[in-house]
């Protein structure tokens, strides 16, 4: 079994706990083992922006170190992460002032920018291979139609996206890979308001709304993300929509990789599949993808 | 008659200097075709749009700049950076003038609006990214 070092990141750890266990249970079913680095702190969640915020880089870099110690690649599942983590490696690796001496000399290492950022997408895309992961699925997901919604930073800035960042294909392809009907919708690459749900929770709920109102136009039956913060958005979206004007249909969500456990044969009941306004059980049983769906939203 | 450019008059202004020694972007190229403004998501929420904003700048209008909500409902969608003909990165200016006017004592977010629930249920990147725009 091949293993890779792994970075969770602090909401994998917490709130989204379901995304990091379902990849690691589905990745295991794959014959990759996740191996989540001996230690690790947070990354600090956006890159800093402005060249001259030197300090804000150590906390990413940090975690570079330790993968570096532990292989020289490091993935991730979480947007967020996965562009922090790429672009610092890029900024020490381009650095030609003192900048990377400053970090090195805070952190007392002497890191050059040689590890290899990805995301797990890019791992099922590049090292196992949609032919490959086409012969592990055990389960038929019956074409069911499913809006692939990358958010930002998977695309953007186009330095470190993971696919074209006009025209994205991975996440569909695959969608495709494992039995779904991926659908082509206008906003898959659009804001869902990011870290204003702190601040602004009505431009939140107006562009996550633009997202929601877009797959479903699209055709969607159910919408995947590979960001706990597009995830909340979306979700908090739909709930304020249900509840102010008590219409408007919702949109199951997973994340991809309980997608991908499902289609790996995985017990529905081990995915932890989201309740409540985005419960994606009735329409899956009503799909006959899996038994006739329990309540377990109390 | 022939008339020239006024030498002196080429002089930057020093707030247009500040903002591009923080941002390390040279505003000059901005030739105001508003591709920035026309991608952003949150256009319609700010008091002055991003390409707007980048010719406050260049006219050196600090008070107005620094007082307008923009920089504070962009998102860091990075639709500006990936749509400037001119390769130039508005997600950076807008982070320069958020630490610069918070060095300047603005206090943009209420955080009294910050509630339990919101703490206890959201992605803590939400937070840790939410707070981190607010470092000076």
């Amino acid at each position: 079994m091949d293993s890779i070092p792994y970075y969770p990141g602090c909401t994998l750890n917490t709130v989204a706990k379901d995304f990091d266990l379902s990849a690691r249970d589905a990745f295991r079913l794959l014959g990759v083992e996740l191996a989540e680095l001996a230690k690790w702190n947070c990354c600090g969640s956006s890159f800093p922006l402005t060249p001259n915020n030197a300090i804000a880089l150590t906390g990413p870099t940090n975690v570079l170190v330790q993968s570096q110690k532990e292989g020289g690649t490091v993935s991730t599942l979480c947007s967020f992460c996965y562009s922090t983590l790429k672009r610092t490696n890029e900024a020490v690796k381009e650095d030609k002032e003192d900048k990377k001496n400053l970090i090195n000399n805070f952190l007392g290492t002497d890191y050059d920018g040689s590890v290899k950022v990805v995301h797990l997408l890019e791992v099922l895309r590049d090292d196992v291979g949609y032919p490959e992961l086409k012969k592990h699925v055990k389960r038929d997901l019956k074409k069911i139609k499913v809006a692939a919604y990358y958010g930002c930073t998977l695309l953007r800035p186009k330095g470190v996206a993971i696919d074209n960042p006009e025209r994205p294909q991975i996440f569909e392809d695959f969608l495709q890979a494992i039995g779904c009907q991926p659908i082509e919708f206008s906003h898959k690459g659009e804001c869902c308001g990011s870290h204003l749900a702190m601040s602004r929770e009505d431009i939140v709920v107006k562009l996550s709304g633009k997202v929601i109102d877009a797959a479903l136009a699209g055709g969607a039956e159910m919408i995947t993300t590979t960001c706990p913060l597009c995830f909340y958005n979306l979700e908090r979206s739909q709930k304020h929509t249900q509840e102010s004007t008590g219409e408007g249909s919702t949109l199951p969500m997973v994340y991809f990789t309980q997608l991908l456990g499902l289609a790996l044969g995985m017990p529905v009941e081990d995915l932890d599949l989201p309740k409540n306004f985005s419960d994606p059980r009735s329409l899956l049983a009503a799909k006959g993808i899996v038994e006739e769906a329990v309540s377990v939203g109390a | 008659m022939k008339i020239f450019i006024d030498a002196p008059s080429k002089k930057k202004h020093p707030f247009l200097e500040q903002v591009e020694r923080e941002t390390g972007e040279d505003l000059s190229h901005c030739y105001q075709c508003g591709n920035c403004s026309g991608s952003c998501p949150v256009s319609d929420e700010m008091e002055i749009p991003v390409s707007q904003i980048i010719r406050f700048v260049t006219l050196g209008q600090e008070r107005t700049v620094l007082e307008s909500n923009s920089m504070w409902v962009c998102v860091s969608c990075f639709q500006c950076q990936n749509n400037c003909p001119k390769c130039l990165d508005p997600s950076k200016v807008m982070e320069g003038l958020r630490r610069l006017s918070l060095r300047k004592g603005h206090a943009p977010i209420d955080m009294t609006r910050v509630t339990g629930e919101f703490i206890e249920r959201s992605p803590q990147q939400a937070i840790v990214a939410g707070f981190r725009k607010l470092v000076p």
